[in-house]
């Protein structure tokens, strides 16, 4: 066991360090400024081309789909390294680089790679993914948005949600149902759709952050080349778990935020004299749980990272590390508003941190529910480490149609 | 980076799970129970045997030489097998004691005896509920003799010698006692932890010498941050134990027409503490390597592994009670071990408190 780098990885860490030095400043976003997101996007397109060229990009993605062929302990050297510096990496760039060409790569066709890889890689190419629908959320299967044949193309209509970026994306991957004849898993076919497609309609979702990150996608009478299919007709269910696995691996928190609370804390006066909200033992005692959790949460999650270098199959430790964080994350986040008093509802002073932390209290419930709900989580932890018997389904090897 | 076990600790934990699976099985827990015993004396000589007692004593002490984490492997199969020994007393608090703070010859006349299980040691730190974290203690050392009370004690009837916590007039230290003294006396107290003796000790003018090196708070918190990387160790192997015990009872118990496993309100909150003992258990094996590689954030690495295992092992005793229902507050039904060693481990080198506000003091400096 040893947290500190390999000498290969030292060396891997001060060759990006030097990189970043030299690229990085010159696409750092301005400090406190809100920016459309067409201008941010063009900035993420425009850093993940300059880590194209400088042999960064997709680093964990094999070199046969252009990326850098490296290792996951790379890829999380390079993010802390890249960390240092607030660049634009949003999802727009995100989706493509971690479920677009994770599910080309491993199902699509030479000329499918050939078309996507590079480009993607090169930030010319954003995603965004079609996946939940309505009524499919964490089960998925239970999709509506249909495809029927019609010569080489297929029709697709449909109502597709939680779709960010889609407003501002080149492509979307999107699975839908091309068979409601068999059980739901089967029927389910997985495309790349180009999103200005004539019939292809993207309306923003009023959140209840007040924001529009998500959005719902209509899709009417589109139709999608027979070569933009992805896999096997009927694989599409496949393809989706390529994804979701993906996902998983990437989520936790990078960010260490209960030291910032615990300083805040120290900073903030309470009662008389000079107390400050750190000398109760109540909130001591709560950030002190808080922190042991975080700080378990990074070390599993260098146990994962060091089970995926060596190919080991982490189970479902990536699925604990994520039901972990949310719910810690959602917890911390009500105790700091509670650590600002009544100026956590409307500041007076220091409006912006109290702005940042109303928001990430509201955005932690989307945490909970996106990229496998808790319970979703908990069934699968429930079920794939300790061994516990699967649900009861009723809709198991029941033709869709007939559900 | 490489965040695991090495291939040989994978085998030490094996090896020491297969043993004391055989050894310390429940059947084994509950004849020591009804014998009213000290600890189970024929696993302490056969644990010595195989090498277990002097794994982290230094190879010119008699020991093996091996890492805290080697250690923390079988602190967690103890836990895990809730063993009756004075491993955490006599390996764990008083041979790191000695071999931190004490003199040469205090550590050859001693750690070789403790590596071969010929003597056992313990560490004599609380005064009955009293505040001991302050590290103010009532018991003083003065011209070589301990005089005060220490209540209760681990592991202090079967002792041969004590690491005392004690007011060395210029602050505290640790004192080193002969238990087998005149001015000794030793009282047996009820223990709620039925397979962990404790004992009430009276010094009266007891004669004792200080382990120099351990004069000041400093050498006493790393100290005691040492070991709340082993009792953590100790509390995942537990937790791991009663999470097994509960899974495997409502797999096999049938309700309501089905197995009692496949209801969610059973394997939601067996999924809940399967979570919690991994973050435990990463955060132990950090307190670990932190204890050798990284001295700076031992404190908060200590407290954190402390603070995750309490909560783990905690819920994990618990609900393992409570998955089997009425028969799991039978005797036979083997959960009330791991029940009762729950509260040993949460309470001793104090509780939650004590280790929030150690790591509120350390991360907010």
């Amino acid at each position: 066991m040893d947290f500190n780098d390999t000498p290969e990885e030292a060396t891997f860490r001060a060759e990006a360090r030097a990189w970043l030095a030299a690229n990085a400043p010159a696409h750092v976003l301005p400090e406190g400024e809100r920016l459309e997101d067409f201008d941010e996007m063009a900035r993420g397109r425009a850093w993940q081309r300059a880590l194209y060229d400088g042999g960064y990009a997709g680093i964990t993605l094999p070199r046969a789909l252009g990326g850098r062929g490296g290792t996951i302990i790379e890829a999380v050297v390079f993010a802390e390294e890249e960390g240092r510096y607030r660049l634009p990496k949003g999802p727009y760039i995100s989706i493509g680089l971690g479920m677009a060409l994770t599910v080309i790569g491993k199902h699509g066709t030479p000329e499918q790679i050939a078309r996507f890889c590079e480009a993607t890689l090169k930030g010319e190419i954003t995603w965004c993914q079609l996946f939940s629908e309505p009524s499919a959320g964490s089960d998925l299967a239970n999709l509506r948005t249909k495809a029927v044949p019609d010569g080489d193309h297929w029709v697709v209509n449909g109502q597709k949600v939680w779709s960010s970026w889609a407003h501002l994306a080149e492509w979307g991957i999107m699975v839908v149902r091309t068979d409601p004849t068999v059980p739901k898993h089967k029927g389910l076919t997985f495309f790349v759709v180009n999103m200005k497609s004539p019939g292809v309609e993207v309306r923003p979702i009023r959140q209840i952050s007040g924001a529009s990150d998500f959005n719902e996608t209509f899709l009417t009478d589109v139709r999608v080349p027979d070569s933009d299919r992805i896999g096997e007709v009927g694989g599409g269910w496949g393809c989706c778990m390529t994804v979701l696995m993906s996902e998983r691996i990437g989520s936790g928190s990078e960010r260490e935020s209960i030291a910032e609370m615990i300083d805040y804390a120290r900073h903030t006066p309470r009662g008389a004299g000079a107390a400050t909200a750190l000398d109760s033992s109540a909130v001591r005692l709560a950030m002190a749980q808080a922190l042991a959790e975080e700080r378990g949460e990074k070390y599993l999650q260098a146990r994962l990272r060091t089970m995926i270098s060596r190919g080991e199959d982490p189970g479902a430790l990536a699925s604990m590390i994520k039901l972990a964080y949310a719910g810690r994350n959602q917890k911390s986040l009500g105790l700091g508003m509670e650590l600002r008093g009544l100026d956590a509802l409307a500041a007076s002073g220091e409006a912006e941190a109290t702005q940042k932390l109303q928001y990430e209290y509201i955005w932690s419930t989307v945490m909970r529910i996106a990229g496998g709900a808790d319970e979703v989580l908990r069934n699968q932890i429930a079920e794939r480490v300790l061994g516990m018997p699967g649900d009861i389904r009723t809709d198991k090897n029941v033709p869709f149609d007939q559900l | 980076m490489n965040f695991d076990l090495s291939d040989e600790q994978k085998m030490l934990a094996e090896q020491a799970c297969g043993l004391l699976a055989e050894r310390s099985a429940p059947e084994r827990l509950r004849a020591l129970i009804g014998e009213s015993a000290e600890y189970d004396e024929a696993l302490w000589r056969e644990l010595a045997e195989m090498g277990f007692l002097g794994a982290a004593i230094a190879e010119g002490h008699g020991g093996l030489g091996m890492t805290a984490l080697d250690l923390g492997v079988i602190s967690q199969e103890l836990g895990r097998a809730n063993a009756s020994l004075p491993f955490f007393s006599s390996v764990v608090l008083a041979a790191e004691a000695l071999s931190q703070c004490g003199t040469e010859a205090q550590k050859q006349a001693l750690l070789p005896a403790v590596a071969s299980g010929a003597r056992i040691g313990t560490f004599a730190y609380a005064e009955g509920a009293a505040d001991w974290h302050a590290l103010a203690p009532s018991a003083k050392f003065a011209e070589g003799r301990v005089t005060g009370t220490k209540s209760p004690v681990a592991d202090g009837g079967i002792a041969d010698f004590a690491v005392v916590l004690v007011d060395a007039g210029n602050g505290p230290a640790l004192a080193l006692v002969d238990l087998d003294q005149p001015e000794v006396t030793r009282r047996k107290l009820d223990s709620f932890d039925q397979l962990r003796a404790h004992y009430a000790i009276d010094f009266a003018g007891a004669k004792a010498e200080l382990l120099t090196g351990a004069t000041g708070a400093g050498p006493i918190t790393r100290l005691l941050d040492i070991a709340a990387v082993q009792a953590a160790f100790e509390a995942v192997g537990g937790a791991q134990a009663c999470l097994a015990m509960a899974r495997d009872y409502a797999m096999e118990r049938q309700i309501f027409g089905r197995s009692l496993a496949s209801y969610q309100a059973i394997k939601h909150r067996l999924a809940d503490i399967a979570v919690a003992i991994e973050l435990a258990l990463s955060n132990a094996y950090y307190g670990a390597w932190a204890a050798e590689n990284a001295p700076g954030d031992l404190p908060a690495a200590a407290a954190v592994a402390r603070l995750t295992a309490i909560a783990a092992f905690e819920n994990a005793a618990r609900e393992n009670i409570q998955v089997h229902g009425g028969i799991g507050y039978t005797f036979e039904a083997n959960c009330h071990f791991y029940y009762r060693r729950e509260r040993t481990l949460a309470l001793s080198l104090g509780g939650r408190e004590v280790w929030a506000d150690r790591l509120i003091a350390h991360v907010a400096r």
